[in-house]
C-alpha cells in the first residue's frame, strides 16, 4: 500500500499540471488539436489512478479544456469522485469542473445528492460555501426537491456568507422545485432584514427576479420594501428595489403615487448615476400607470427629461444611449414632452456610435409631426447615403417606411412625395428589405386613390429603368420591387401614359432572369396591359396597331413558357393561347377589347391582415364530424351484424343537429349573404362598392384640392424627393397667406377636407392641409369579426410554475418545521378602508368605471362636505376589493386537494396593502397588523412621516384636508352607535353603491352570493370593556394552523386626554382556555401589550389562547391594567373584562364544493339539529351574508330561497347548514359530527338574528 | 440575471467561459465567436452596450463590456439588472483580480483560470450578484487560499520542482502585458 503511494507521487511528478498543459498548447500552435488530443489521453490515464490528486489535477485540466470547446463529460463520473473528495482543494477543482459542465441531463448528478448534502452541512463554511456555488450552476428538480430543506436551514447558517449563498441559491431552487416558494417565502422575508447587508441584498435579488416574473404576488411586500427603500444606504439594494416597484406599479397605480415623492428626492440627492437614472426609469414607470389622469404630475415628468437631457447631453456615451433609452420610454405616453428635444435627438443622429444612432432613431419615429415629417426623413435619407454598414442601413430603411406609415399614414400630406421616397429607395445597394418597399409600393398606390396616376408613372419609370436594379446580383433584394411595380402597372394601366412602352418593357427577354414569383407577376399583368392597349388600338380604327400588339405578345411569350417556374408556366401558356385566339378573332376584323378587359374587370380591395383569422366559426360547423357516413371497417357486413349497431349511432345525434339547423336556417342564410357580400374573393353579382367608403364617409363630395401645376407629373429618370420638401414648404407658404386672405374659404376647406383626420395633431399642425386630398380605403375586414387575440403566453416559460399565491396561509399538506406563525386576520368591517383617496379601481377596465371615476373626480372639487367623501371612499373600497378578489375562485379551483385555506387572509393582506397605500395618519392605525406585525409595521410611519413635510408642491391641498378627516372618520366607525347611523345614511344611497363594504366583501369572497342589493356594514368586533379611559373591542378567529388555538385580536381605543401606557392584559385561565404566555414567564403573568396609547389613538393587539375542547362556548374573566400619565402625575388604573369564547370563534370560513358537500351529507357520520327563527325581515343574500360573515361558513350552493353552507372547526368538525326562507321565518336544518358544538353554534345564530 | 461571462482577448481567445445557462460545448464557442465579432469591432470611445447577439438571449438580454487593455469583459445579462450598476461589477472584479493576482496581466488570466473562477464566484453565484464590497470578496478569497495552502496545495513541492524545471527551457513568454491603466478607463461614473 505505501509502495503504491509513493509510486503515485513519484508518478505524479512527470504529470502535466495546469500551467503545464496551458504551456504546452501555447508551443503548439501549429497542431494545436493533435497536442490536446495526446493531452486527453494522458488524462485519461490519470483518471483511471487511485491518487485523488492527480485525479484532481486531470479534472482542472479538463475544465481549461471545456473552455476551448472540448466536450469533457465523459470525465462525469470522475468529477463527481473528485467532488467527494475530503480535501478543501480537490473538492474545489470537483465543484468548479461539474458547474462548467453538468446540466440537467447529466446522469451522474443524482449520485451527487448525498454528498452535496454532507458537504452542506459541513463545520467547516467553506466546504458549504463551495457546494453552494457548484450546486447553483447544475442544480435539477431532483436535486432542488431533495435539498430544499438543507438549504432552508442554511439560510439561516450563523455565518453570513453562507446566509446569503444560501438565500440567492433559493431562487434556483424555487425554479426547479416550485413547491418550496410557500414554505420557504416567511425565513426569505425575514432575510430582508437581516442585519448583514449582504444577505439583505441577496434577499432583495432573490425577491426581485421572483417579482419581476409574477408582480402581483409581490404586492404585499411593497411596504416591506418601502421601508428598505427609504432606509437602505446600499446603491446595489437600492437599484434592485427601485427597479422591483417599476414592475410593480403597473399593478396598483396607489403605489406609484406614494412612490414618486421619495423617488424625485433621490433623483435630486444622489450623486450615483445608476441609481439616478433606475429611479428616472421607475418614476417613468409610475407615470405611465398613471396615464394621464394626473395633470399634476408634470412637474415629475419634466424632471424626467430634464435628467435624461443632462444624461444625453452627457460627454459618456453610456450615460448618452441610456438616456435615449429611458427617452423613449416616455414617449409612449407622454410625446409632447419629449418633442421638444427633438434637436438634442436629431443631434444623436450624427453620434459615431451606432447604438446611440439606432437609439435616437427609435425615439424619432414618435416624435415626427405632420410639420416635420419630410424633414426628418430628408435627413434620415441622407443618412442613408453615407451609411457603410449594411445592417445600419437596413435599420435606417425601416425605420423611414415606419416613420412614414405609422398609424395609416396619419402624418403624410403629400403621397407624391412619399412615393419618390420609395423610388429613391430602391436605389439602395444590398438592401434585404426590397419586399419591405415593395409592400408599401403596393399599399399606397391601392389605398390612395388620388396617388395611382402619379404612382403608375413612377413604376412605369422603374420597370423601364429595370436593368438598374436587376444588373448587379447583389441587388437581388431590390428587384422585389419590380413585383409592386409590374403589378401597379398592369392593376392601374389606364393611368398609363404610355402603355404600349411599359409593355414592352414588361416582355424584355432580361425578365427571364428574374425570380419565379415576379416573372408570374409580369407575365399576369402584361396580359393585363394588353387588354388597356387593345382597347386605346380599337378606337382608333386602325386596326394593325391592334394586331401587332398581338404579335409582340405572341412573340415574346414563349420565353415565359418555357420558365423553369411552374407558376411562370403555367400563366404564361393560358395566355399565350388566350392571345393566339384574340389574333383569330382579330384577323376576322372582330372586335374583341372590350371582351379581354372584361377579364381584368372590377376592383381588388385590400384585406386586413387578420381578416382571415377573424372570420368566425359558422354556427353547428363541426369539422371533425362526418359529413357522409363513415366507410365501414369491413366491406362485408353480413359477416359483423355488430357493426349494425356502431353505425347507427352517428345517425340519432344527426337528426337532432338538423333541427337546431332548420331553426336558424333563415337566419344563417342571411348571415351567409352578409359574409359573401363582404367577401373581397367571393364574386358577386354587382360589386359593392360602397362597403369600402365606409369607413370614409363622404370622400366622393369632397372637392379635390388640386395639385399645384408646377408639380412635373412625370419625372424623366429617377425622381428627387427633394423637390417635394421645397414644392410642400412653398405650398405651405402660399396657403398660409391665402388663409389670411380667404377666412371663410379655408373654414370650409378645413371642415370638408380633413374629415377624420382632426383629431391628430397639435393645433398648429391642423394648418397644415394634404397637398391633395387623400382617400386612405381601410382594410376589409370580416362582418362579426372575433375581437382580438390575446398574445398567448411562452408556455415552456419556468417562470410559470413560480406563479403562487405567496399570501395565503400555509396548508398542512406543504408545512414545513418553520417557526409557526399567526393565522391571518380576518377582514374588518367599514373600519378598515381608511382614506383611499383616489385609489383608482383596479384591474378593472370598462368605460364605464372610468366615467364614474370623472364623476367623483368632479363631485369632489364641488362638494367638500365630509359625508359625501366618505361615500366615495365607500364606493371606491367596494369597488377594489371587488376588483382584487375577481380571481379568488381561480385561486381556489386550483387546489381542490388542498385542505382550502380561508379566503379571508388574502383580502386580509390586501387590505392591509390598501391601508398602506392610503395616507392616513399612522396612529389612529386600527388595522396595524398586530403583536408580531407591529415589529414590522412599526417603522412605516416614519416612512410616511418621512415623505409628509416636504410635500411636493404641485400636491393638490386637499389631499391633507382628506387625510385628517379620514382619520377622524375612522375614529367615528369604530364606534359603533355612530355606524349604526351610517348604515341608515348608506341605505339612502343605495343605488350608487355596488358593495358598501365589510360584509359585501365577505359575500363575494365566497363568489357565490349575487350582487342583489348592497350589504348593510357588519362588524365581528364587540364590545368587551369600556372606562373613561379605555375601550376594548374584541374579536376571536381560530388559527388554521393549529387546531387548537385561537387568536384574539383586542383593539383598545384611548379615550382620554392623557397618554396611556405599560398596559398588561392578564386572563384567568380556566382549565380548558390558556393564554399563550412567552417561555419563562410564570402562569398567572400578564402580558404587556406592545404599544402605549397617545391621546384619541387607537391600536390593536393579538393573543393567542390554547383551548382543549371546542363544543362548549366560555367565558374567562381577565383584568386589563395601565399606567395613566398626565404631564404632572401617572395613575395605575384597571380594567376588568369577561372574554367570551363562542362556538362560531372556533369555525373557519372553509370553502367546499357541492359534490364534497354532498358526499359528506349522505356519509350519515353527521348528525341531525334544525332551528326555526320567526320575524327575520331582511333580504335572503343579507341573512346568508351575515351567517357567513358572523359565523364564518361559506355559501355551497344557492337556488332561488335555499342555500346550503358549510364551515369547519377548527378541530376539523363538519359543520352543514341547509337555510331555507319563507314568508318571514327561517328554518335551518344543520348537521354535523359533534352534536354539543352544532348545538351551540345555532343558539348563537339564533342569537345574531334576534339582535338585529 | 447574468446569463453569461465571457473573457477573451482582443484576439477572440477566451481566457474565461461561465454560462450559467446550460449550453453545449460547441454552442459555447460559437456565442464567444459571435460575441467576439460584435464587440471587437466597437471603437473604444463608443458606449459598453450592445443588443445581445441572435445566439444568446433575445430582445430582453444585453451585453454589456469592458476593455482593458489586451482583453474583453462581456457579461450578457437581462433587463433586471442595471446597466451601469454592471458596468461597475465588471470594474470591482477586475480590480479584484488586479489586487489578488498584484499587476494583474493577460497571462496571470492564462495560466491561472482556476484561480479567476475561484474569483468570480464569489462575486457572481448561479447568475445573481452575490457580493460587491471588494474587500469581503478578496477576504474570502484569501481565506480559501490559505486553506488550499495549508493542505499543501494541488501540486506539493516535488511536483513544483519539476515543473520549475520543465520551465527552464521554454521559449520567451510575454510578460508585463499589464493591465495599467485600469483606473484610465472609467468613465465618470461616480463611485458606487
Amino acid at each position: 500500500m505505501a509502495l503504491k503511494i509513493v509510486k503515485g507521487s513519484i508518478d505524479r511528478m512527470f504529470d502535466k499540471n495546469l500551467q503545464d498543459l496551458v504551456r504546452g498548447i501555447r508551443n503548439h500552435k501549429e497542431d494545436e488539436a493533435k497536442y490536446i488530443s495526446t493531452c486527453i489521453d494522458e488524462i485519461k490515464q490519470e483518471l483511471k489512478q487511485d491518487n485523488i490528486a492527480v485525479k484532481a489535477n486531470a479534472v482542472c485540466k479538463l475544465t481549461y479544456l471545456q473552455m476551448l470547446g472540448y466536450d469533457v463529460s465523459w470525465a462525469a463520473f470522475n468529477i463527481v469522485e473528485v467532488m467527494s473528495s475530503s480535501k478543501f482543494t480537490y473538492k474545489r477543482i470537483g465543484y468548479l469542473a461539474a458547474s462548467q459542465c453538468f446540466h440537467e441531463s447529466t446522469d451522474v448528478i443524482m449520485l451527487t445528492t448525498n454528498q452535496i448534502r454532507k458537504d452542506l452541512s459541513s463545520p467547516n463554511q467553506y466546504d458549504t460555501g463551495v457546494a453552494l456555488t457548484g450546486l447553483s450552476c447544475f442544480v435539477t428538480p431532483d436535486l432542488a426537491r431533495d435539498l430544499a430543506n438543507d438549504i432552508m436551514t442554511l439560510m439561516s447558517h450563523t455565518k453570513p456568507y453562507i446566509r446569503k449563498k444560501a438565500v440567492l441559491i433559493m431562487y434556483k431552487v424555487f425554479l426547479k422545485y416550485p413547491e418550496s416558494l410557500r414554505p420557504a417565502f416567511p425565513r426569505l422575508k425575514e432575510k430582508l432584514e437581516d442585519p448583514d447587508p449582504g444577505v439583505q441584498s441577496a434577499a432583495v435579488n432573490v425577491i426581485c427576479e421572483l417579482a419581476r416574473r409574477n408582480p402581483k404576488n409581490y404586492l404585499s411586500l411593497a411596504p416591506l420594501f418601502f421601508k428598505l427603500m427609504t432606509s437602505s444606504t446600499n446603491n446595489w439594494v437600492l437599484i434592485k428595489i427601485i427597479k422591483l416597484f417599476g414592475a410593480l406599479t403597473p399593478l396598483e397605480p396607489r403605489l406609484g403615487k406614494k412612490l414618486i415623492e421619495p423617488l424625485t428626492n433621490l433623483i435630486h440627492s444622489t450623486s450615483a448615476m445608476s441609481l439616478l437614472y433606475e429611479c428616472v426609469n421607475t418614476v417613468i414607470a409610475v407615470l405611465i400607470s398613471l396615464s394621464s389622469g394626473m395633470p399634476n404630475h408634470s412637474a415629475s415628468i419634466q424632471l424626467c427629461v430634464q435628467k435624461l437631457r443632462i444624461l444625453i447631453e452627457d460627454s459618456d456615451q453610456n450615460l448618452k444611449y441610456l438616456g435615449l433609452l429611458a427617452m423613449s420610454k416616455i414617449l409612449k405616453t407622454h410625446p409632447k414632452s419629449v418633442q421638444s428635444h427633438k434637436d438634442l435627438i436629431l443631434q444623436c443622429l450624427d453620434d459615431k456610435d451606432e447604438s446611440i444612432r439606432l437609439r435616437a432613431l427609435d425615439l424619432l419615429y414618435g416624435m415626427v409631426s405632420k410639420k416635420n415629417l419630410m424633414e426628418i426623413v430628408k435627413k434620415l435619407m441622407l443618412h442613408v447615403d453615407k451609411a457603410e454598414g449594411t445592417t445600419y442601413r437596413d435599420e435606417l430603411l425601416t425605420k423611414i417606411i415606419d416613420i412614414c406609415s405609422q398609424s395609416n399614414y396619419q402624418y403624410i400630406t403629400n403621397f407624391e412625395w412619399y412615393i419618390s421616397i420609395l423610388v429613391e429607395l430602391t436605389r439602395l445597394e444590398g438592401t434585404r428589405h426590397g419586399h419591405l418597399i415593395a409592400s408599401q409600393m403596393l399599399d399606397v398606390a391601392i389605398r390612395v386613390k388620388a396617388i395611382r396616376g402619379f404612382a403608375v408613372a413612377q413604376m412605369a419609370t422603374l420597370l423601364d429603368n429595370a436593368h438598374l436594379l436587376t444588373g448587379n446580383m447583389q441587388r437581388m433584394g431590390i428587384c422585389e420591387v419590380l413585383y409592386a411595380a409590374a403589378w401597379i402597372c398592369g392593376e392601374f394601366s389606364e393611368h398609363l401614359e404610355n402603355p404600349m412602352q411599359t409593355l414592352e418593357a414588361m416582355l424584355r427577354p432580361k425578365v427571364a432572369t428574374l425570380p419565379g414569383h415576379i416573372q408570374a407577376v409580369y407575365v399576369q399583368n402584361a396580359a393585363k396591359l394588353f387588354a388597356t392597349v387593345l382597347k386605346s388600338q380599337e378606337g382608333n380604327t386602325d386596326s394593325t396597331a391592334a394586331q401587332e400588339t398581338s404579335q409582340l405578345m405572341i412573340d415574346r411569350l414563349p420565353l415565359f413558357v418555357q420558365s423553369a417556374n411552374l407558376e411562370v408556366q403555367e400563366r404564361a401558356s393560358c395566355i399565350l393561347q388566350l392571345v393566339k385566339y384574340i389574333q383569330k378573332l382579330q384577323q376576322k376584323d372582330v372586335e374583341v377589347a372590350e371582351e379581354v378587359s372584361a377579364l381584368f374587370a372590377g376592383e381588388l380591395n385590400p384585406v386586413a391582415p387578420k381578416a382571415q383569422k377573424k372570420v368566425p366559426v359558422p354556427e353547428g360547423l363541426d369539422l371533425d364530424s362526418w359529413i357522409n357516413e363513415p366507410p365501414s371497417e369491413s366491406e362485408s357486413e353480413d359477416e359483423q351484424p355488430k357493426a349494425i349497431f356502431a353505425k347507427e349511432e352517428p345517425k340519432h345525434s344527426r337528426p337532432r343537429r338538423e333541427e337546431v339547423d332548420e331553426k336558424e336556417l333563415a337566419k344563417r342564410r342571411e348571415a351567409r349573404k352578409q359574409e359573401q357580400a363582404n367577401n373581397p374573393f367571393y364574386i358577386k353579382a354587382s360589386p359593392s362598392s360602397q362597403k369600402v367608403y365606409q369607413e370614409a364617409p363622404g370622400v366622393e363630395h369632397i372637392p379635390v384640392v388640386q395639385i399645384d401645376l408646377s408639380v412635373p407629373l412625370k419625372v424623366p429618370g429617377l425622381p428627387m424627393s427633394d423637390q417635394y420638401v421645397k414644392l410642400e414648404e412653398e405650398r405651405r407658404q402660399k396657403e398660409r397667406a391665402e388663409k389670411k386672405k380667404k377666412e371663410k374659404k379655408k373654414r370650409k376647406e378645413k371642415r370638408s377636407g380633413r374629415g377624420k383626420k382632426h383629431d391628430s395633431g397639435p393645433e398648429s399642425e391642423e394648418d397644415i392641409t394634404p397637398a391633395h386630398q387623400v382617400d386612405i380605403v381601410t382594410e376589409e375586414m370580416p362582418e362579426n369579426a372575433l375581437p382580438s387575440d390575446d398574445d398567448d403566453k411562452d408556455p415552456n416559460d419556468p417562470h410559470k410554475a413560480l406563479d403562487i399565491d405567496l399570501d395565503k396561509p400555509l396548508a398542512d399538506s406543504e408545512k414545513l418545521p418553520v417557526r409557526s406563525h399567526r393565522a391571518a386576520e380576518a377582514p374588518k368591517s367599514p373600519t378598515e378602508d381608511g382614506d383611499a383617496t383616489s385609489q383608482e379601481p383596479k384591474k378593472k377596465s370598462s368605460k364605464e368605471k372610468r366615467e364614474k371615476k370623472k364623476d367623483k373626480d368632479r363631485d369632489r372639487k364641488k362638494s367638500k362636505e365630509e359625508k359625501k367623501k366618505k361615500k366615495h371612499k365607500h364606493e371606491e373600497k367596494g369597488e377594489d376589493l371587488l376588483g382584487g378578489e375577481a380571481e379568488e375562485p381561480v385561486v381556489q379551483s386550483e387546489e381542490t386537494n388542498e385542505v382550502a385555506a380561508p379566503p379571508t387572509s388574502t383580502s386580509a393582506e390586501v387590505s392591509d396593502l390598501d391601508f398602506w397605500l392610503s395616507n392616513a395618519p399612522v396612529p389612529s392605525n386600527t388595522q396595524e397588523t398586530a403583536t408580531v406585525a407591529a415589529a414590522e409595521a412599526a417603522p412605516m410611519p416614519e416612512a410616511t412621516s418621512g415623505i409628509a413635510p416636504d410635500s411636493e408642491p404641485d400636491e393638490p391641498k386637499d389631499t391633507e384636508m382628506e387625510e385628517t378627516k379620514s382619520s377622524k372618520h375612522k375614529k367615528k366607525k369604530q364606534k359603533k352607535e355612530k355606524e349604526e347611523k351610517e348604515k341608515k345614511k348608506k341605505k339612502k344611497h343605495h343605488h350608487h353603491h355596488h358593495h358598501s363594504d365589510g360584509g359585501g366583501e365577505e359575500a363575494v369572497q365566497n363568489g357565490t352570493v349575487e350582487e342583489e342589493e348592497p350589504l348593510p356594514p357588519m362588524s365581528n368586533y364587540c364590545l368587551l370593556a369600556e372606562n373613561s379611559y379605555v375601550k376594548m373591542v374584541y374579536d376571536i378567529q381560530g388559527n388554521l394552523q393549529d387546531g387548537s388555538q385561537v387568536v384574539v385580536s383586542v383593539i383598545f381605543e384611548n379615550k382620554c386626554d392623557s397618554f396611556l401606557k405599560s398596559m398588561e392584559f392578564n386572563v384567568l385561565d380556566s382549565l380548558n382556555s390558556k393564554l399563550q404566555r412567552p417561555e419563562g414567564s410564570g402562569p398567572h403573568d400578564g402580558l404587556t401589550v406592545p404599544f402605549q396609547l397617545p391621546p384619541g389613538v387607537s391600536n390593536e393587539a393579538r393573543f393567542v389562547f390554547t383551548v382543549q375542547s371546542i363544543i362548549m362556548p366560555q367565558k374567562l374573566k381577565g383584568t386589563l391594567t395601565f399606567i395613566v400619565k398626565n404631564e404632572d402625575s401617572s395613575t395605575h388604573e384597571k380594567l376588568d373584562f369577561k372574554l367570551h369564547f363562542t362556538c362560531t370563534s372556533y369555525l373557519i370560513t372553509t370553502p367546499c364544493y357541492s359534490d364534497a358537500f354532498a358526499k359528506l351529507l349522505e356519509s350519515g357520520d353527521l348528525k341531525c339539529s334544525s332551528v326555526r327563527l320567526e320575524g327575520v325581515n331582511m333580504p335572503f343574500h343579507h341573512l346568508l351574508a351575515r351567517i357567513c360573515f358572523h359565523h364564518h361558513f361559506s355559501v355551497v350552493e344557492r337556488i332561488d330561497s335555499c342555500a346550503s353552507m358549510y364551515s369547519r372547526s377548527i378541530q376539523g368538525h363538519h359543520v352543514c347548514l341547509l337555510v331555507k326562507v319563507s314568508a318571514q321565518t327561517v328554518s335551518i336544518d344543520a348537521k354535523c359530527d359533534e352534536p354539543t358544538l352544532l348545538g351551540n353554534v345555532l343558539d348563537e345564530i339564533k342569537q345574531t338574528f334576534s339582535q338585529c | 440575471m447574468i446569463k453569461a461571462i465571457l473573457i477573451f482577448n482582443n484576439h477572440g481567445k477566451p481566457r474565461l467561459i461561465r454560462f450559467y445557462q446550460y449550453f453545449a460545448e460547441d454552442m459555447q464557442q460559437q456565442i464567444i465567436r459571435e460575441t467576439f465579432h460584435l464587440v471587437s469591432k466597437r471603437d473604444d470611445n463608443v458606449c459598453n452596450f450592445l443588443e445581445g447577439g441572435s445566439l444568446i438571449g433575445g430582445s430582453d438580454y444585453k451585453l454589456i463590456y469592458r476593455h482593458y487593455a489586451t482583453l474583453y469583459f462581456v457579461f450578457c445579462v437581462d433587463s433586471s439588472e442595471s446597466e451601469l450598476g454592471i458596468l461597475d461589477l465588471i470594474q470591482v472584479f477586475v480590480e479584484t483580480l488586479d489586487k489578488c493576482f498584484e499587476n494583474v496581466c493577460e497571462l496571470d488570466l492564462i495560466f491561472h483560470m482556476d484561480k479567476v473562477h475561484y474569483i468570480l464566484q464569489e462575486v457572481v453565484m448561479g447568475g445573481m450578484v452575490l457580493e460587491t464590497n471588494m474587500n469581503e470578496i478578496t477576504t474570502q478569497v484569501d481565506v480559501q487560499n490559505r486553506m488550499e495552502k495549508s493542505e499543501g496545495g494541488l501540486s506539493a513541492a516535488p511536483a513544483r520542482a519539476v515543473s520549475a524545471v520543465k520551465n527552464m527551457n521554454l521559449p520567451e513568454i510575454p510578460r508585463n502585458i499589464n493591465i495599467g491603466d485600469i483606473n484610465i478607463k472609467v468613465p465618470s461614473l461616480s463611485p458606487f
